[in-house]
């Protein structure tokens, strides 16, 4: 996982609530069993005008010169600007690999579904929840402004608008920690195999029917 | 000291240990493993030189991109070589650790939210996981169960726990019961219209009164299975007789003594009676009518005999936003009767309506009545390999047959359109299943979520019709 310090960006708004993970990346993609290979297909049903399926190249598609992603002055674009409950529905992570892969490395929304949010912190991918005024003052602002960046200090938990304004954010102190070093859960988590082996062993004494009842019929 | 919640109850008894940061290690009894989200957990495994911490806690099926026909050739019987890849990958993983499946061509094979209570694999008081947000089906049961990203499936193949955050607490209660012709179905998207999708985010769910009570498993898995639909990641029902009853001699579930001592336990998993919920949200059951969704999330829902709504009338501007784009999408003027409006097509199967009751109740309309002519394709897809089985046992797959719909193969299916059943761009279907995002079931395809009975009903008349008046002349 790459780590995550700071980092200044061109921000690209998506102006539309409740973005589910089957926009961000449809079905037909799911399909893969690789974590890579879905930058080109983030939000696809929306950036092109014909139906993609696994295999096809960018140049064999219509794109979509209408959708903010392909406009020319969001090219480049690393900080992702979204509605409330952004990443409803299913549990995939496709979802987060594609926007990770296609260069969006934070995603700034006045909310999140949960799984996704999750999500993101296990692939280095930084959600940060700002106020819905806020929000929408930094929608005017991307708007008004072509080349619109945001820096986002991820130490200070602060977002930085180019005029100046700082806006802070919460994160868990332990997802912090993981971002900033770009580390893994399961090794943080098995340097406690001791405590797990115990816990699961009084576990087992209490309710011994959880165990072995899978292994022949 | 106020009692416990449910939620609070089956917490506690999986919490390894409090990190410092304030989230939790919670220990995990099953996960379930289907061919689409875990390959590249599997790959993980491997490539960091791990093993499954306990391959007696895992069950998988492969379930969404297995095809409804031509079951007999198995793994060939795939046509779609990325689709054949991935169920093979999840064979080969199987075999490789150990880890229990039905696969492709085993009777029990199903969708994997189907077999697993099936199975008795669904326990009360177990924490359940699966890389699929409709995991909270198994709260049916008074299980912890919840959807969680691959990269979790990994942490818990590798470690057998998970790092969570504990939840609040809200309790949903329905009052009175549900009237005939109204079903579990439409009782969760009513709830869902009125909380929003994102109303449950950061809760666990607990759904509690008479209407709950009166539901059979069948109702209470269709309920708990669209908890994520409210943005709730998790919701339970308290252990009763039903619960019980269920479970009994399932496959999996314990037996003898085992089963004494476990029911035991079972039966002291419900909410205590001074427990303190974070929010409460209540709703009369009685008053309801079958449902129809007119918009792209499962929140835009409406009764059958309301109209499509003006988003001009919504007070907030983001809501009349998305109705408006909603509109644009799936066709339909304001103002609109939901009765008027018809169909292409009929999908009567996903984990949230492919049970034999579902099954039943949709056959009990259909029985000696045709397939209006306008509907170009009505499918029904069992959940499950032993569904399938009961309910041609039972006549039920003659009557649908005879009806004029196709009756295939258990499956995923057009729920989410990765095998080969789908809509094609600009169809309108009537659809049980628990999405109706742009797309889902189709590119370009337009999905109205209802009710087996109310799938069922619309596809004899080709468009919505209140499902009751057809169980009165019946
Ligand atoms: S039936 Fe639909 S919602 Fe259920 S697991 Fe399959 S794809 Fe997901």
């Amino acid at each position: 996982m790459k780590p995550f310090t700071e980092l200044t960006g061109v921000v690209v708004p998506l102006d539309r609530a409740n973005v589910d993970t089957d926009q961000i990346i449809p079905k037909q993609y799911l399909k893969s069993i690789r974590r890579t290979g879905f930058g080109d297909n983030l939000f696809d049903a929306w950036r092109y005008l014909d139906e993609g399926r696994i295999g096809l190249t960018q140049n064999e598609r219509r794109i979509n010169h209408d959708f903010v992603l392909n406009q020319p002055r969001y090219q480049g674009a690393s900080i992702l600007l979204a509605r409330r409950n952004f990443g409803c529905g299913s549990s995939r992570e496709h979802a987060v690999w594609a926007l990770e892969e296609y260069g969006l490395r934070c995603v700034i929304a006045p909310s999140f579904a949960d799984i996704f949010f999750n999500n993101c912190f296990n692939n280095g991918v930084l959600p940060i929840v700002l106020d819905e005024n806020i929000v929408d003052d930094l929608f005017r602002e991307v708007a008004a402004e072509p080349g619109y960046e945001l820096h986002v200090d991820l130490p200070a938990q602060e977002v930085v608008t180019p005029s100046g304004a700082r806006f802070g954010f919460d994160i868990e102190p332990g997802r912090k920690h993981r971002l900033l070093h770009g580390l893994d859960d399961v090794g943080i988590t098995l340097q406690q195999v001791a405590t797990i082996k115990d816990f699961e062993a009084r576990h087992q004494a209490r309710q011994p029917w959880l165990f072995g009842a899978l292994q022949g019929d | 000291m106020a009692g416990q919640t449910l939620y609070d109850k089956i917490w506690d008894a999986h919490l390894v240990m409090e990190r410092d940061d304030g989230t939790g290690l919670i220990y995990i009894d099953r996960q379930l493993l289907h061919e689409v989200t875990s390959p590249q957990a599997f790959e993980g495994l491997k490539l960091a030189g791990r093993k499954p911490w306990r391959i007696d806690a895992n069950l998988a099926t492969p379930d969404h991109n297995v095809p409804t026909v031509n079951r007999e050739q198995g793994i060939d019987g795939i046509e779609d070589e990325t689709s054949r890849i991935q169920v093979v990958t999840l064979d080969d993983n199987c075999r490789t650790y150990g880890i229990r499946q039905f696969d492709i061509r085993d009777r029990r094979q199903g969708i994997v939210h189907v077999v697993g209570p099936e199975q008795g694999a669904t326990l009360p008081g177990m924490t359940i996981v699966c890389g699929d947000s409709h995991t909270s089906t198994h709260g049916a049961f008074a299980a912890l169960a919840q959807g969680v990203g691959t990269s979790e499936v990994e942490h818990v193949l590798a470690t057998q726990c998970l790092v969570q955050r504990k939840t609040r607490n809200m309790r949903i209660q329905a009052h009175g019961r549900l009237p005939d012709g109204v079903t579990a179905k439409d009782l969760i998207l009513a709830i869902i219209a009125r909380l929003g999708t994102a109303g449950g985010t950061g809760y666990t769910f607990e759904y509690a009164g008479e209407a709950f009570e009166q539901l059979s498993m069948e109702g209470r898995m269709t309920v708990c299975n669209m908890s994520i639909e409210a943005g709730a990641r998790a919701g339970l029902i308290a252990v009763d007789d039903r619960t019980i009853e269920y479970l009994r001699g399932r496959p999996f579930a314990p037996k003898g003594a085992l089963w004494e001592q476990a029911e035991a336990y079972w039966r002291t998993l419900h909410s205590d009676p001074d427990a303190v919920f974070d929010r409460e949200f209540e709703i009369d059951a009685a008053a309801l009518e079958p449902q129809v969704t007119w918009g792209t999330s499962p929140e835009m829902g409406v009764g059958v005999n309301g109209l499509v709504p003006d988003p001009a009338g919504f007070d907030e501007p983001s809501r009349a936003e998305s109705a408006r784009h909603a509109l644009t999408y799936m066709d339909l003027e304001p103002g609109t009767p939901i009765r008027s409006i018809e169909l292409d097509k009929i999908f009567i199967g996903s984990c949230t309506n492919a049970r034999i009751e579902d099954l039943r109740s949709a056959a009990k309309v259909v029985k000696g009545r045709k397939v209006a002519g306008n509907i170009k394709q009505a499918l029904v897809v069992p959940g499950s390999g032993l569904v399938r089985q009961q309910a041609e046992d039972e006549g039920l797959a003659q009557i649908f047959m005879d009806a004029g719909f196709e009756w295939r193969a258990p499956g995923c299916s057009m729920c989410l359109a990765m095998n080969a059943d789908r809509l094609e761009s600009g169809e309108r279907c009537a659809s049980t299943s628990n999405r109706n995002f742009e797309g889902r079931q189709g590119h370009g395809g337009r999905t109205h979520l209802v009710s087996p009975a109310m799938a069922a009903a619309a596809a004899i008349a080709g468009h919505f019709t209140d499902v009751r008046e057809m169980l009165e002349d019946a």
